[in-house]
This record gives C-alpha cells, sequence and structure tokens, in this order.
C-alpha cells in the first residue's frame, strides 16, 4: 500500500462570495507519506485541507480516498482525523474522554466495549507522552500538550488520514521545535498518511516527504524537501521558501551575464533576453571589483543563528542580504563587490 | 530605601484612575442613598405591610380560592413560556451562531423587539389579531376557541414579551465559541445531534441556566401585556401580578402585600441565584456586557 496513491484531488475549485480561493487545483497524496502544504496567508491551502476532511464542499472538482469518490461524503463518514490550529479540545471533558470520544460517538454495534476504550486511550496517552494526564482537564494543560491530546484524540478513531490545520502556529518557537521533531517521530512510527498546513518553510522543509507549494489557490509545485529548493519550478516558489537576492541579467545561448559579466548560473534552453536571476544570501560571495558581478557598499551587518550576514545597498537603491563565510566585520560604508555562485533564473 | 520612601507624599499607592478620598466618598454615599431610597426602602414596605397585621393575616391571603388560582396560572404560564423561549433561544442562537444567511442582522434585531415594545403595545397586538373585533376574531368565534380573555392569550403574551432572554445571552455566547469544537466533533465521527448534546449543550449549560432564570422572573412577574389581554376574571385569567392589583384597588392593603411579597421573594430568589452563577461561571456566561 505504502507509496500509492491515497487520497486524489481532482479539479478543484472554491470561491468565497466573490473571491476565488482555489483554481482548478489537482494533487496526489501517497499512502504513508508526510504532506505539507506551504503557502503564504491566502493561498487557500486551509481551504483545501477543509475540503478533504469534508468541512468544506468544493463548487468544482473530486476528492477521491483510494478509489471512493468522496466528494460529497459527509465529513463523519470519511474517517479523517482533524487537529485544529487552536486545538479544539472539549473543554468540559478529561484527557481521557477526549481522547475517546470518537469511538464514544459511535453507535453501539461499531462501539468498542468500555474495558477496549480504556486501554486505547491509554495506548495513545503512552504514545503523545502524557501517561499520567488522563483525568486532567484541558485547562491545566500547556499549548503544547493540549494540541499533542488533540492528535491523540484524532488518531483514536484510527482515521484513514491525518489533517493538521497550522497545528503548530499557536505555540512558542521553542516548544514548536520540540513538536515538529515529536510529529515527525510519530508519522515514522505509524505511518499515518498526513497531510498538514504551514505558512512557515523551515517547518515544511524539514518535516515532510513531499511539499506542494501553493500560490493564490493554485498548486505552483509538488516534490521532496529537495526538489522544491533545488529545482524550484517558478519565481514564486523560489522566493517563498526564504531569503532571496533578485538581480537583472542578460540570458543568451544558455548563459547568464549579469552587468555584462558571465556567471556560473545556466539558462535553461530557449530562454533568451532580459531575465531575473535569483540567488540566496549564501550563494553570494565578496570578490575583487574585476571580477564581481554586483557592487555597492555595505550598510550593516549582524549575526542570525550563528551566521554573518552583511547587508549592502547597490546603486540602483536595492538592498542585498549577503552570507560571509568569512566572520570579519565590514564596517559600514566600505564599497564591496559581489559575485554570484549559483541561483536559478527565470523569464522577468 | 527608607530615606526615598519616607519622601514619597503619604498617599495610599492609589491607581492614577482613582479619585481623591472625598470625592470618593461622595459618590458612593450618593450611590447608597439612592439605592436605599428607591430600591431597599420600596421593597422593604412590601414585607412591613404584608406583615402589618400579623402572620396570620399573611398567610390568610394565600388561603383563599382565587388567591390560589393566580398562583396556578401564574407556574402555568411559566411553566409554557419559559420551555418555549429556551427551545427557541437556543435554536435561534445556534442559527445565528453557526451559520451565515441572509437576513441574519434583522433576525437579530427582530429578536430585540420586545425589549423595545412596550407591554401595553404587546397585549393590545393580541388582542388586535385574536379579539372578537379582530383580525382572525370571528373565525376563532366560529370555531369556539377563546383566546383573549383566557389562559391562552396571556400565555402568548408573557411568551412575546420574555421571548428575548435566552436568545440574546447565548448568541453572543456562542459566537464567541465558534465551530471549531463542533467540526472537531463531527470529524470524529459524531452525528450533528451527538455533537449538539455532548459539546454544544454542555458549553452553553450555565449561560442558558442564566438566562432561563432571567426569563422565568419576567414570565411570572409580567404585568402590562399580561393585563391587557387578561379581562382580570377573578379565579380564572388572574395571575400574581393581576392578583395583587385588585387587591390593592379593593383597599385590601395586607393580603395584597402579602401577595406582592411572594413576587417579591421571587425577585431576591432570582437575583440571588443570579449573582451565584455569575460569581461561579462568570466566564461561561458572558461572552458580551450583561444586559439585563
Amino acid at each position: 500500500m505504502k507509496g500509492s496513491t491515497a487520497i486524489r484531488v481532482e479539479n478543484l475549485s472554491k470561491t468565497f462570495d466573490t473571491a476565488a480561493v482555489l483554481h482548478d487545483l489537482s494533487l496526489d497524496v501517497r499512502a504513508g507519506e508526510l504532506l505539507a502544504l506551504l503557502g503564504p496567508s491566502g493561498s487557500g491551502k486551509t481551504t483545501l485541507l477543509r475540503i478533504i476532511a469534508g468541512l468544506d464542499f468544493p463548487d468544482r472538482g473530486r476528492i477521491v480516498f483510494g478509489a471512493e469518490d468522496a466528494t460529497r461524503l459527509p465529513v463523519q463518514q470519511r474517517a479523517v482525523g482533524f487537529v485544529f490550529q487552536h486545538y479544539a479540545l472539549f473543554k468540559h471533558m478529561s484527557v481521557a474522554d477526549n481522547i475517546a470520544y470518537g469511538l464514544n460517538a459511535r453507535k453501539r454495534a461499531d462501539r468498542p466495549s468500555k474495558v477496549e476504550i480504556k486501554r486505547r486511550v491509554g495506548d495513545l496517552l503512552d504514545l503523545i507522552k502524557l501517561s499520567g494526564f488522563a483525568d486532567r482537564y484541558p485547562s491545566q494543560l500547556s499549548g503544547g500538550q493540549r494540541q499533542r491530546i488533540a492528535l491523540a484524540r484524532a488518531l483514536a478513531v484510527e482515521p484513514r488520514v491525518l489533517l493538521l490545520d497550522e497545528p503548530f502556529g499557536a505555540l512558542d518557537a521553542q516548544v514548536r521545535k520540540d513538536l515538529r521533531r515529536w510529529l515527525r517521530e510519530i508519522h515514522d512510527r505509524t505511518g499515518q498518511t498526513t497531510i498538514f498546513v504551514t505558512h512557515d518553510q523551515d517547518e515544511a522543509l524539514e518535516l515532510s516527504d513531499r511539499v506542494a507549494v501553493l500560490s493564490r489557490g493554485r498548486l505552483e509545485q509538488i516534490g521532496t524537501p529537495d526538489e522544491v529548493q533545488e529545482a524550484p519550478v517558478s519565481a514564486t516558489v523560489l522566493k517563498f521558501l526564504g531569503d532571496t537576492i533578485e538581480v537583472e541579467a542578460i540570458a543568451q545561448g544558455g548563459q547568464v551575464r549579469v552587468d555584462g559579466r558571465l556567471t556560473p548560473v545556466a539558462a535553461p534552453p530557449g530562454l533568451v533576453g532580459p531575465v531575473k536571476l535569483y540567488a540566496r544570501p549564501w550563494q553570494l560571495q565578496f570578490a575583487e571589483s574585476h571580477e564581481a558581478h554586483l557592487h555597492g557598499t555595505v550598510r550593516s551587518s549582524y549575526r542570525s543563528q550563528g551566521r554573518q550576514r552583511i547587508e549592502v545597498d547597490r546603486p540602483e537603491g536595492k538592498t542585498v542580504v549577503v552570507e560571509a563565510s568569512d566572520t570579519a566585520r565590514l564596517p559600514a560604508g566600505r564599497p564591496v563587490g559581489l559575485r554570484i555562485l549559483a541561483g536559478h533564473v527565470f523569464a522577468g | 530605601m527608607s530615606e526615598i520612601a519616607t519622601d514619597l507624599p503619604r498617599q495610599q499607592p492609589a491607581s492614577v484612575v482613582t479619585e481623591g478620598g472625598l470625592v470618593r466618598g461622595l459618590l458612593i454615599a450618593v450611590a447608597i442613598v439612592f439605592l436605599a431610597l428607591f430600591l431597599v426602602l420600596p421593597l422593604a414596605t412590601v414585607f412591613v405591610q404584608a406583615f402589618a397585621k400579623g402572620w396570620d393575616a399573611y398567610l390568610a391571603a394565600f388561603h383563599e380560592a382565587d388567591a390560589h388560582a393566580a398562583i396556578r396560572l401564574t407556574l402555568i404560564t411559566a411553566a409554557i413560556a419559559v420551555p418555549f423561549n429556551l427551545v427557541f433561544g437556543v435554536v435561534a442562537s445556534w442559527a445565528i451562531a453557526k451559520f451565515e444567511f441572509r437576513g441574519k442582522n434583522l433576525l437579530i434585531t427582530l429578536i430585540d423587539l420586545p425589549f423595545s415594545v412596550s407591554p401595553v403595545v404587546s397585549g393590545l397586538i393580541y388582542v388586535l389579531v385574536f379579539g372578537s373585533q379582530g383580525l382572525i376574531g370571528p373565525w376563532l368565534i366560529e370555531h369556539d376557541i377563546q383566546i383573549i380573555f383566557a389562559v391562552p392569550g396571556i400565555v402568548l403574551a408573557t411568551i412575546f414579551v420574555t421571548f428575548p432572554f435566552v436568545a440574546r445571552q447565548l448568541i453572543p455566547l456562542m459566537q464567541e465559541q465558534g465551530t471549531a469544537e463542533e467540526e472537531a466533533a463531527l470529524t470524529l465521527g459524531a452525528s450533528g445531534w451527538h455533537a449538539f448534546r455532548t459539546v454544544t449543550l454542555p458549553n452553553i449549560r450555565w449561560g442558558l441556566l442564566y438566562s432561563v432564570l432571567l426569563c422565568n422572573a419576567r414570565a411570572m412577574g409580567e404585568f402590562g401585556a399580561v393585563s391587557v389581554v387578561s379581562g382580570h376574571i377573578r379565579g380564572l385569567t388572574n395571575t400574581l401580578p393581576l392578583h395583587v392589583e385588585i387587591l390593592y384597588n379593593e383597599y385590601n392593603f395586607v393580603a395584597s402585600f402579602a401577595v406582592a411579597s411572594l413576587l417579591a421573594g421571587l425577585a431576591l430568589v432570582t437575583l440571588g441565584l443570579k449573582s451565584l452563577l455569575e460569581w461561579r461561571y462568570a466566564g461561561d456566561i458572558a461572552a458580551s456586557g450583561r444586559r439585563h
């Protein structure tokens, strides 16, 4: 089963009031994978997740679970586990009752026995490492603990797919990092097909097997974290995945020149004339004037996550950020040359 | 340290928005005098008058067929009006808080209508619709159905007047709670009804109890609207407030105030329970300011 298509999203369109949220969007979710839906706010990623869950319905298009058309299937019959950004735990129920909710909600004939439910709840509490918390109430828990309970509650019904809507969005940075790693572990252990929505590139790239980058209701690119980082299909994807420097360039015969000087970046076949070259801060290097592609003066430098970053003002007014390999601090106002080591070009 | 401390003006560590002692005292005194004059004194008078001729005279006011009938009718009216408004209030606030639809604001405004209409008008509209000269009066007479000057009219008028209590309390509460918990319940396989029973209802229970309490107090105490539709038939269409008025107009002060003390007692109990709920479950009751 692993690797086969678990969920197929076909030509999905959705309009709220007059604003289109999804445009003819299609993608496949593979069984057992951890897929990230990444996009800025307003990209339609949460709407897509809610449509898969059955909490919203599309104007056009289909949702297929395995071989079954689920487009009009009510949410209760979809067997999805949904984890909300703000947990949505049942405030008046204990942790154990929260986790058991889905099992208790079943019709008598399908409902496991009380003993069996208790055992399942115990197993799940072990899985999320909150064994002693069965009788607590949500208000007595921290944000991270609440989100783990929410996950256990969703897993309790043995869903065919787990859907997480910005699961770490309401947590502070450190808890967020811990939970990320922990979610990855849980996923590796359970093999549960999982889709999660995030606007955080690091989260998507670090956590997922594949990333689907959404922009304005369209799927820009889907691929492994390496694929989308190393071979972005559009400037939108590239820019969204991290800091970039944008430079005017000329492409000709597969080569790209900046300021008349040849760069090591290759232009895709057919791309000729004025283009935009995009590079990451670490794809630039300080260089002597005669071999530099860009010139400017140092504005300031600072440390970010252990690396030295230098802001350089270019003559035409743009500021670029360079990540320097050497730790030497450059004084503000010093003229510098920058050499492009790598990058991507797209039609301007 | 001590040097600095003695330099400070020897005043209480008051917050910047607090007035000086004199102004504060004056304001509090004014408030207390007003309360005493306009609320406590009249309320005390009710009990003083009721017991003016002793305990036996007080009790005698209730050992009377008309008083029994009035108490019974008041209880019946509340027993119909309160559950009706409870169900309607929950349904309306559910619809308004959890769904988007056209005309929503109009509905909210309409629910508020009974609060802004004079009770006399509330009574009159029923006379104009169901009375013998009214819109469907002749049809009712033909079919031998009596609404005005009978129990159904009293119940209808009471329902109208107490209409907004539950809905107005629950709408902001439900709106604040949003739909995430219900959605979570649905994704876990719960039916709509199961989700309502196990998630929505427990979340609003204290707000609901609070509003039912106020609704009941008003249903039992309503005078104006009921007076118009009742016809004041002793032993048949007199509720407690109307009974009080009749006794008073007959210069039967002890009995009048004795029955009034019953209503005053109801008010005090309601107030006590209301305060208890507010103190104990403030967060669960109020999403917005209390209006009643």
